[in-house]
């Protein structure tokens, strides 16, 4: 886009409604209404990216659709008050990736101001511009650099005023610590932001051309700053949405259906009615319960008799889900399958490509055709879905857990039959959601019932309903063909993924004739993001296939993988981890085994050593150690990156290793923490983390690309353990088999 | 068909909670967590699952550690309930809240009020605890986000602060 480095000088007492050029005038009288006279600094994305992926026209503020004479929207702002406080105005969550600290250090690296003087606010759809959500690690690539560039901007606007305070040339000033100095005076004379920006009433749009300061030069950003308001963690005082609470708050409960998406036959609602202090809502085939307390409500809706039609009479279960999936295959290769010819080359038409393959694989000395399975898994975040709810005066106000707050404000008004505008979604720093946080089924349940009942209502998803009605990372089956010269040089490979996707589908290795398909089938429970996507399980059967590749052909390991490696950043992991980890030193003896993966996603680079004690005996197998080492660009935070990685690393371990959804008839039959593994403290090995901070290439999101290694590796160490070879994840759900 | 919250239920007219009696007026047969929560405001003590199996509701009775959400206010009844909320004295946090912020012992947070009790638990029982008699004792503690290696770290970080006050 154009630069749109346009000024607005407005002077005269604060207060005084200025006038207001389209198209931010709405967004600048509430704003300076709203928070004071000061500095205010807008930053600007062309409508076409806001719009990306939302589709939808969008009300209320900072949402306003781009027509002819708006080419921009805002995307985030920052304000800089009279008292010196920069607050800062993005539509991203925070649910543990830590972005609340490294979004205020991407602001005070460049202004530059205390870290205490930032404040940032997130996710109220009131308050902060339109934002898709917080998903695909692009908090970091996107809103990092905005914000960066908005805040460089601010310095600019705060030195032109601080150069009329002094009456200087501003090249004589220089800013530290939310003050600018004089430099060169005899004395050092400085002034504060908050003296600056007295009075004042001044807008600067910037967009992506704004200069900022190289990540070499970073002083705050790119340091281990500690978890900005992590005291209110450790004290307990953080307010989750399911720790709300307003004067007169009821509690609501759902009745739920016998399997997911039954219908509804008839239901008896006049016991529950019967019981004190409770109001049942019915609207359809929702029927919930309001109560004075949370039992009070449990009972109510356990009081409640329903009859549900069965489901489908072909609905498989966790023992024949990939029979089905393969079966139930939609034509062709949907679901946006990657393909591509060799080392990146586009690939010379469909046919030709897919014939490629078995042509190679006849010239090659060793071929291996094989199939990897994924099963369903729940995200499980800590924090179950909950909401609260109030309406006021036609207003709804839903404080919620999600990862997309204006999307769900849309959900709430479609729900509820109202404008957007009359929609207030407010997300308090959230108990995690690891991608399964998209959407707001307990924030339009607590509003129906809130309407229905005429008082705020708060609802909070028990376990076995977090379990059951939420959504599931998609199982998969995932078959490979490939071949190799005896050399170790692969020649040919044959990816096909059934229902889970693409992202990571692609090979990153140097093969020639290369095919990967990515087909979508007919699916039996809710599916929905989860850190990674897909990649997690298509790295999981394409490292496992290279490990089993590499012992055909009788090479090692990662020597088989950098043979046919070209991409430097990733052959750069790959021996980073190997060094920190000491591959090769040892050899598998006495149930011990060592295994190595890697891949790249979302601009991460990634490669986890693993080394595992196994005992088929007994079944049990014990991740010893993991050393993962991870390159995603110009490192933000050194410390919250490695807690990042490491957490990724645990929770991939939960799913190559145990966690498995079980269903049938359209029902979960293990939605309990009891009777669903997921990792403990005893699950839990050795961890090295090495980071490659790479400057000079800008900073990647990096919450999700580090799962994908260690499932691969802890198959191929127990493979070296035990010669098991393990190509389903979950590997051993019921122990080690031999 | 009658609800069980037709029944009888003999209510719960105070608790002893962070050194202080406090007046409630529940039914026993309410969770001790719920009622921490909605009644009292103390809203440090999480749900997570109700089963008794992730920790997140993890208060002391008596000075051992117990699942609030598997006791009844009736069970709690005269005996000593300590929470997250009482940890910090006079503004200053307890050692092991220090070492939790130190060693960034959480991501988003919401297992932190009960692994920080569970902690607090064992340095009142070992003063030294080994990483083995950390993980036997944390065990019922589920950490979603994956860092107990330095939820680990955290607990040993603080029975040195404690040692050397």
């Amino acid at each position: 886009m154009n630069s749109r480095d346009t000024q607005i000088l407005e002077p005269g007492p604060c207060g005084m409604n200025p006038p207001a050029p389209p198209p931010l005038e709405v967004t600048r009288r509430d704003f300076f209404k709203t928070l004071g006279c000061g500095v205010m600094v807008l930053f600007l994305v062309p409508a076409a990216v806001a719009q990306e992926g939302g589709g939808r026209a969008r009300g209320g503020r900072g949402g306003r659709g781009g027509g002819a004479a708006v080419p921009a929207e805002i995307s985030a702002w920052i304000h800089i008050g009279e008292d010196g406080t920069v607050t800062v105005f993005t539509g991203k969550t925070e649910v543990g990736q830590n972005i609340r600290t490294s979004l205020t250090q991407a602001v005070a690296e460049e202004l530059p101001a205390p870290l205490s003087s930032i404040k940032m606010v997130m996710a109220d759809t009131d308050l902060v511009p339109y934002d898709m959500g917080t998903f695909g690690s692009m908090t970091t690539p996107q809103m990092a650099s905005q914000l960066h560039r908005a805040a460089a901007a601010a310095r600019g606007v705060l030195l032109d005023m601080a150069a009329e305070y002094f009456q200087v040339d501003k090249s004589t000033l220089t800013v530290a610590d939310g003050k600018i100095f004089r430099t060169n005076a005899d004395r050092n004379q400085a002034v504060t932001f908050g003296q600056l920006t007295k009075g004042r009433k001044f807008t600067k749009t910037v967009d992506n051309s704004t200069r900022v300061t190289p990540a070499g030069e970073w002083k705050i950003a790119g340091t281990s700053v500690p978890k900005v308001d992590g005291r209110d963690f450790v004290t307990g005082k953080h307010k989750y949405s399911s720790d709300m609470k307003l004067p007169g708050m009821m509690f609501g409960k759902v009745l739920r259906g016998a399997s997911w998406k039954a219908e509804m036959l008839s239901v008896d609602t006049s016991a529950a009615e019967a019981l004190a202090g409770v109001k049942v809502v019915r609207d359809g085939s929702f029927v919930g319960a309001v109560a004075p307390d949370s039992l009070q409500a449990e009972y109510a809706v356990n009081a409640i008799t329903a009859k549900w039609a069965d489901p489908p009479p072909d609905q498989p279960t966790d023992k024949t889900i990939f029979d089905y999936l393969r079966n139930n295959a939609t034509a062709g290769g949907g679901g946006g399958g990657g393909r591509r010819g060799g080392g990146g080359a586009p690939s010379a038409g469909a046919a030709s490509a897919q014939d490629a393959p078995a042509a190679a694989a006849a010239g090659a000395g060793q071929t291996l055709q094989q199939t990897y399975t994924v099963a369903y898994i729940a995200h499980t975040p800590l924090e179950p879905r909950a909401a609260l709810a109030d309406w006021k005066e036609d207003k709804l106000t839903v404080w919620t857990g999600t990862q997309r707050p204006f999307g769900v404000r849309g959900e709430l008004a479609q729900a509820l039959g109202i404008p957007e505008e009359r929609v207030r979604v407010i997300v308090p720093d959230t108990g995690s959601g690891y991608g399964g946080k998209h959407t707001g089924e307990a924030a339009v349940e607590a509003a129906r019932l809130s309407r229905a009942a005429g008082k705020p209502v708060k609802l909070v998803w028990t376990r076995e309903e977090e379990f059951t009605w939420a959504f599931f990372r998609p199982a998969a089956v995932i078959d490979i063909r490939s071949g190799a010269r005896n050399d170790g040089v692969i020649t040919s490979w044959e990816f096909t993924n059934y229902n889970s996707g693409a992202p990571g589908i692609n090979s990153p290795y140097r093969i020639p004739n290369q095919v990967a398909v990515s087909r979508s089938t007919r699916t039996p429970l809710a599916q929905t993001s989860y850190r990674c996507l897909a990649a997690t399980g298509n790295n999981f059967a394409r490292e496992v296939h290279m490990d089993e590749l590499a012992r055909l052909l009788k090479m090692d390991p990662l020597e088989f993988r950098l043979k046919n490696l070209a991409d430097a950043r990733l052959r750069a992991v790959f021996e980073a981890a190997a060094k920190a980890f000491g591959w090769g030193a040892a050899k598998a003896s006495g149930g011990r085994g060592f295994g190595i993966a890697g891949g790249t996603e979302k601009n991460s680079y990634v490669a986890t050593c693993a080394e595992v004690l196994a005992d088929t005996a007994s079944g049990t197998v014990k991740v010893v150690r993991a050393v993962t080492a991870f390159d995603c660009g110009a490192v933000v935070n050194p410390n919250h990156l490695k807690n990042q990685i490491e957490g990724a690393m645990v929770m991939g371990l939960g799913g190559a290793l145990f966690e498995e959804i079980e269903f049938e008839k359209a029902m979960i039959t293990n939605p309990h923490l009891a009777d669903y593994r997921v990792p403990h403290f005893a699950d839990i090995p050795k961890i090295e983390i090495v980071l490659l901070d790479n400057k000079d290439i800008p900073s990647a999101g990096a919450g999700e690309a580090p799962i994908i290694g260690i499932a691969p590796a802890v198959g191929n160490a127990i493979f070296d353990a035990t010669n098991l070879r393990l190509r389903s994840m979950p590997m051993i759900p019921d122990g080690l088999k031999a | 068909m009658i609800g069980e919250a037709d029944l009888f239920m003999p209510k719960v007219k105070e608790l002893y909670v962070n050194g202080k009696t406090v007046p409630v007026d529940v039914d026993g047969e309410r969770s001790l967590l719920s009622v921490l929560r909605d009644d009292l405001d103390l809203t440090g003590t999480k749900y997570g699952c109700g089963e008794g199996q992730c920790g997140a509701c993890t208060v002391l009775l008596d000075g051992n550690p117990i699942r609030s959400c598997r006791t009844t206010a009736a069970e709690a009844g005269k005996h000593k309930i300590t929470t997250i909320e009482s940890l910090e004295k006079d503004g200053q946090l307890h050692p092991l809240q220090e070492a939790f912020l130190k060693m960034d012992a959480m991501q988003c947070g919401y297992c932190a009020s009960g692994m920080i009790m569970s902690g607090f638990a064992l340095l009142q029982k070992s003063r030294d605890p080994s990483e083995a008699e950390i993980i036997r004792f944390m065990s019922g503690n589920i950490c979603r986000c994956g860092v107990y290696q330095r939820i680990m770290a955290a607990i040993q970080d603080g029975a040195r602060a404690l040692q050397t006050k």
